[in-house]
């Protein structure tokens, strides 16, 4: 081949390959506007605004990728949204005030933090049924389903505890002491560790799956800002386990810990009280909502910098990425 | 008078320019030290930690820093074109301008060499400036860089041509203070470099009016948006403007007949 001809194919194949096909759509529950709002993933332009239940907080997408569940929090109902019409076709039974779920790996369990009744319920979601329920501490917030399915880890935020319950037998079998107020469990991929953030104590502790222990307490420490305004609620951690991703709620920020080292790297300023994060199905980018500035921004993942933020509803409260 | 001769002539005040700004060792490091002082000092006690609201033509939250940076470019710009033009002061009574000054070039392009040197070595400034910003995070996106040398010759031009103006009522270099104090300090403070218009708004409407009406408030927008590869249309009109009228004005000042160095008794012989 000529050279001009090896350009004029790097030319043809860069333009092909230079806007790959992102069909991703986001959603961001609105919890004072009891809506759902729908952001073409390119543009960022809202394409549907959806009213869902009352106060609609933690959102999750289905195993399959078909339908979204909504923590109707307020109307004490998780809602399904099927994604093809973007219509709410089914209600859940949830328990009393529901605020954070997670599925079981088969997509058919959903394991849900009952606020107000201080259990964990455990739906079928087939049968629309709760087929357990599970006692744990004061207001059961956080919940994360381990890789493997076989434990469930709860935060109950006024009793500051992380209980492990085995999925098998729907028992607590180890309460871990955490700091004050923990919020959300994020399992490592590996399955090894539960990072548990605990917005008054402003920590993240890291706990060995194993044992049971703590291994470490990542605390936060931005220039300018008292260490009460780093609140670190929401965690994601990328697929390679390498990097964690802490919103520290009022102080406009997210946090990047690496995670070998347990070090805060970098604090990437967004909008106001940032809770909770979803990333992209290719992990290229992160999604935050943000309750007091009522908007998400987009952080670049590899680069760790915010590039822009868009208006969504009022107190935009948790984000979901579907491909 | 051929373009080749007219070339020579700039090329000339371009280098005279260049060598007057390398030599002063003084004046090299101060251009420096000044925007980093208000960038690394200033800015971090002052600073909104919990960032700005998003105003055109970010399109995300900032830190303070970030916010000034385009004001800090403005301002090497505001003292490098104060300074370069005041240079005139000494150098049309006994530098090399008043050899220029009765040659028979044009005077209006005598002015604009001037005017484009001081230009040249301000940008030079600039991006020597915001080479070392990027350690306070300051990172326009990378054609921002390009984008914004447009805007910044034309923001340079025009206070340059205000310092020509200026340096047409001024005696002596002594009365540089005199254009610190009255010009420099109340153009850069009563404009967008330090605080968005929004908030000057919030706290006073007539601030808000001095503000606006500022054209050095203009020469920042339009710096601040081309970083970030946006045209404020307004702004580069505004500015655009203020050049034509300022430069009439110098050219008018240093004519030795009607301006106003003849009302002051013409230069000395």
């Amino acid at each position: 081949m000529t050279p001009r001809i090896i350009f004029a194919a790097a030319l043809v194949t860069g333009v092909i390959f230079a806007e790959p096909a992102l069909a991703d759509r986001i959603f961001v529950s609105n919890e004072k506007d009891n809506t759902i709002t729908v952001l073409d993933g390119q543009s960022l332009a809202i394409t549907n605004t959806i009213k869902v239940g009352q106060r609609p907080r933690a959102i999750l997408l289905s195993v399959d990728g078909k339908s979204l569940y909504i923590c109707a929090s307020d109307s004490d109902r998780i809602e399904v949204l099927d994604l093809t019409t973007l219509k709410i076709v089914r209600t859940l039974p949830s328990g009393p005030d529901p605020e954070r779920f997670d599925t079981s790996p088969d997509g058919k369990l959903l394991y849900i933090a009952n606020e107000n009744d201080n259990k964990v319920s455990v739906l079928d979601i087939a049968a629309a049924k709760i087929v357990a329920e599970t006692p744990v501490g004061i207001e059961p917030e956080g919940m994360a389903m381990s890789p493997d399915g076989k434990t469930v880890v709860d935060t109950s935020e006024t009793t500051s505890m992380a209980h492990f319950i085995d999925t098998a037998t729907n028992k607590v079998v180890a309460n871990v002491l955490v700091d004050s107020r923990p919020r959300v469990a994020t399992w490592s991929p590996d399955g090894r560790q539960v990072w548990v953030s605990s917005e008054v104590g402003g920590a993240v502790a890291v706990i060995d799956a194993a044992t049971h222990s703590i291994v470490k307490k990542i605390k936060f420490d931005i220039p300018g800002l008292t260490s009460a305004q780093a609140q670190p609620v929401d965690i994601k951690i990328t697929k390679d386990g390498k990097v964690a991703f802490v919103a520290l709620g009022p102080a406009n920020r997210v946090a990047v810990i690496d995670t070998k080292s347990f070090e805060v790297q970098k604090y990437i300023l967004v909008g106001q009280r940032v809770w909770n994060m979803a990333f992209s199905p290719d992990q290229k980018r992160l999604f935050t909502a943000n309750g007091v500035s009522n908007d998400i921004t987009v952080i670049d993942v590899a680069d760790e910098k915010a590039t822009k933020s868009v208006p969504v509803g009022r107190s935009p409260w948790g984000v979901a990425v579907a491909p | 008078m051929r373009a080749a001769q007219y070339l020579r002539a700039f090329l000339g005040i371009l280098n005279r320019e260049a060598l007057r700004w390398l030599n002063q060792r003084s004046r090299f490091i101060s251009a420096l030290v000044r925007p980093l002082v208000w960038l690394g000092i200033f800015a971090a006690g002052f600073r909104f930690t919990l960032g700005l609201s998003i105003i055109e033509p970010y399109d995300t939250y900032i830190p303070y820093e970030v916010y000034i940076a385009p004001g800090l470019v403005a301002m090497i710009q505001l003292f490098n074109g104060m300074q370069s033009s005041l240079s005139m002061v000494y150098d049309r009574e006994m530098g090399s301008m008043k050899t220029l000054m009765i040659s028979p070039f044009p005077r209006w392009f005598l002015l604009l060499s001037k005017l484009m040197a001081g230009v040249a070595v301000s940008i030079v400034q600039v991006y020597m400036f915001l080479a070392i910003a990027l350690i306070w995070d300051v990172e326009p996106p990378p054609l921002g860089y390009i984008e914004m040398l447009p805007a910044m010759i034309l923001a340079g031009l025009m206070l340059g041509a205000l310092g020509l103006v200026l340096s047409s009522f001024i005696k002596q270099l002594e009365n540089f203070a005199g254009v610190m104090n009255f010009v420099i300090f109340p153009m850069f403070f009563a404009s967008s470099a330090l605080n968005p218009l929004w908030r000057v708004k919030e706290s006073s409407l007539w601030l808000y009016r001095i503000y606006s009406v500022n054209p050095f408030t203009h020469a920042v927008e339009l710096i601040r948006f081309s970083m970030y590869g946006k045209f404020n249309a307004q702004a580069a009109a505004v500015v655009g403007g203020f050049f034509v009228f300022f430069m009439i004005l110098a050219v008018w000042g240093y004519d030795p007949g009607r301006g106003l160095i003849a009302k002051r008794g013409g230069p000395p012989e």
